[in-house]
């Protein structure tokens, strides 16, 4: 049996795909699992699902300790052997609760996941991007947390048939609470899926000089801003959607433009599949240097308006 | 307040080179150093028992020269520090089960600190794994923590929003990188933690019964990345005009 589950809709959705792959040989089924008030079901037995399991708990804002009761419960029952959860920030601190749960195996972040030899094989990103590590079960469940796109969802098939099975599930009340949830602006970019990215790190001064960097970005066809962690995180200048390395948002554009950043491992690891890498550093030594394909010494202040000019021009 | 503070030694990943005859890397003869976001870990501890007093153990799982690394982290500020070397290649369940065992041991703890992830794997399991053993409540990728006498409130940073919780003790808190910038030890507090208990304390009485692997690695294939690496450092005008024409040339102009 396999078992899917994630607090994500769409990421619920690849992960129905990717259960569908790996229990295919075998002939196993794939139960996806929504905890809280049911919502999407049909959807999903629609893009595939087997079974859905609604747990359906009055309003359970997500608690790892909670949660992960409540899933050991669904999987003891359904005897599920291979697990997978959608790799966001609550799935990833769920997965390896429910593995000391279980006292098995866990993966984090699988890129690559697949039967090899009939058994379930898991492929992640090591070292900061540097190198990849095959990995394999020695113990049941088999626990792999799936970040978002490795696959697409099935197509839609309105006469996929599924069973929908309600359940309530008494949990133990954690000794914690949530006092507040502060959604946080976010601009909805999809760095992802862009064709060509400028990025631009602390070696800008000011909020308010993004302008160059977007301007460039426009003048592209692509037209995305993306950042490094510190203008995210610290400075919050941009949301966090623009965010681009080994903690944030992996991307493959055909361009990708470097101004002010360092290049430090973490970023690069985000970046490293980029087709042509361009940086833009004021300092001869920049890290960044090693990891692009063409590279201007100087001052982004002056550069970037110069060099966006001149694309215009080529462009035209 | 009882503070513990997981800290792993890792290999300098930026100094990471792949072989070219085998395509895998290299990881031996790399500089060793405490995973960055363990320093916050440990910091926002220091900040903790400023507050409350209390004592802070530094608890790692590695081989036997994390010694050395752990005299960093006495020097910084924790009071003691307890090493377990575990059995060769162990996964992160087998780690999970000492670090776990090491906390039960040490008795009385109010706060577990751990990084958000280490800076080598980066896959942020053994915080929630040690949560899971010990059966209390966990708080992960914390950019903020306010801990008061019997309660701590700590946001959680997921992207795209914030969550305050708020806990009971004992508690398990996985900090961020942002949350603090971690001190520099003093040339006196460098010395001073010499005479700080250092413990390496054998795996039988931390962990009772045969800890067995759960994962096995089956190949770390190098990922090398080549890039023309074409610099322009001269008069910036002449840089831009060469750089358009050669994303020209490239195709990505289009
Ligand atoms: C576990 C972990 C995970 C991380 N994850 C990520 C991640 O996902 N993404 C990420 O980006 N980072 C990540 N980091 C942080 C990373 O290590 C670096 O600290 C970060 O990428 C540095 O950001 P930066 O290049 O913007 O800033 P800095 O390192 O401060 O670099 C600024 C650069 O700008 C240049 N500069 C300054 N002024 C000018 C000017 N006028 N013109 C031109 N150039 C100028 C400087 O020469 C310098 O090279 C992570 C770190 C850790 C420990
Ligand atoms: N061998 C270890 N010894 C002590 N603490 C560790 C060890 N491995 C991981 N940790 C802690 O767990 C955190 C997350 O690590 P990881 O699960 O490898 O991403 C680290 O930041 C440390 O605080």
């Amino acid at each position: 049996m396999v078992l899917v589950y994630s607090d994500e809709k769409n990421l619920l959705l690849e992960l129905i795909h990717l259960g569908k792959d790996l229990a295919k040989d075998e002939h196993k089924k794939v139960t996806a699992v929504i905890i809280g008030p049911d919502h999407h079901s049909k959807d999903y037995i629609m893009h595939g699902a087997d079974v859905v399991v609604v747990v359906d708990c009055a309003i359970h804002p997500f608690k790892a300790e909670e949660y992960t009761d409540i899933l050991a419960e669904v999987i003891k029952e359904n005897k599920s052997e291979i697990v997978l959860i959608g790799s966001n920030k609550n799935g990833k601190e769920l997965a390896p609760r429910l593995a000391a749960f279980f006292d098995t195996g866990c993966i984090t972040d699988g890129t690559k996941v697949y039967m090899k030899d009939k058994k379930l094989t898991v492929e992640r990103i090591v070292y900061s991007g540097n190198a990849v590590s095959v990995e394999q079960f020695t113990s049941k469940p088999e626990i792999v947390t799936i970040p978002s796109k490795v696959v697409d969802p099935l197509p839609k098939d309105e006469n996929h048939k599924g069973d929908i099975i309600k359940k309530t599930i008494p949990v133990k009340p954690s000794p914690s609470k949530i006092v507040s949830v502060h959604q946080m602006k976010s601009e909805s970019v999809n760095v992802e899926a862009a064709e060509i990215i400028v990025s631009c790190g602390r070696g800008l001064k000011n909020k308010q000089d993004i302008h160059l960097i977007s301007e460039l970005a426009d003048v592209l066809k692509g037209r995305t801003v993306g950042c490094s962690r510190p203008i995210a995180a610290d400075l919050k200048w941009l949301s966090e959607d623009h965010w681009i390395g080994l903690s944030g948002h992996k991307v493959k554009p055909k361009l990708y433009i470097a101004a002010g950043i360092s290049g430090q491992i973490q970023h690069i690891a985000g970046m490293r599949d980029s087709g042509v890498v361009v940086a833009i550093n004021k300092d001869p030594d920049a890290l960044i240097f090693k990891s692009a394909d063409y590279g201007i010494v100087g001052d982004l202040y002056e550069i970037l308006p110069k060099l966006t000019t001149a694309i215009k021009a080529k462009m035209e | 307040m009882n503070i513990v503070v997981c800290a792993k030694q890792v290999v300098d990943v930026s100094e990471i080179k792949i072989d070219p005859q085998t395509q895998k890397p290299i990881i031996t003869g790399i500089a060793k150093k405490i995973s960055d976001i363990d320093k916050n870990a440990l910091e926002e501890g220091i900040r903790i028992k400023e507050k409350h007093g209390g004592k802070i153990t530094v608890i790692s799982v590695g081989s036997a020269d994390v010694k050395e690394r752990i005299k960093e982290l006495l020097a910084m500020g924790a009071d003691e520090g307890v090493l377990v070397v575990p059995p060769d290649n162990a996964d992160y369940a087998m780690i999970s089960h000492i670090l776990a065992g090491v906390i039960k041991k040490i008795g009385s703890y109010d706060i577990v600190l751990c990084g958000e992830a280490s800076i080598d794997m980066f896959s942020g399991q053994m915080g929630p794994r040690i949560a899971g053993f010990l059966g209390i409540p966990q708080i992960t990728y914390a950019q903020k923590v306010s801990a008061e006498k019997d309660h701590v409130v700590s946001e959680r940073n997921l992207g795209d929003k914030i969550v305050t919780m708020e806990s009971l003790y004992p508690v398990l808190i996985t900090v961020t990188k942002e949350i603090n910038v971690p001190r520099l030890p003093s040339l006196m507090q460098i010395l001073g933690s010499a005479s700080k208990p250092l413990l390496i304390w054998p795996m039988d009485g931390v962990v009772s019964g045969q800890l067995i692997h759960k994962i096995s690695t089956i190949d770390v294939k190098g990922v090398p990345m080549q890039r023309k690496n074409i610099v322009y450092k001269d008069d910036i005008d002449k840089s831009v005009e060469k750089l358009v024409n050669d994303l020209a040339k490239e195709g990505v102009l289009r």
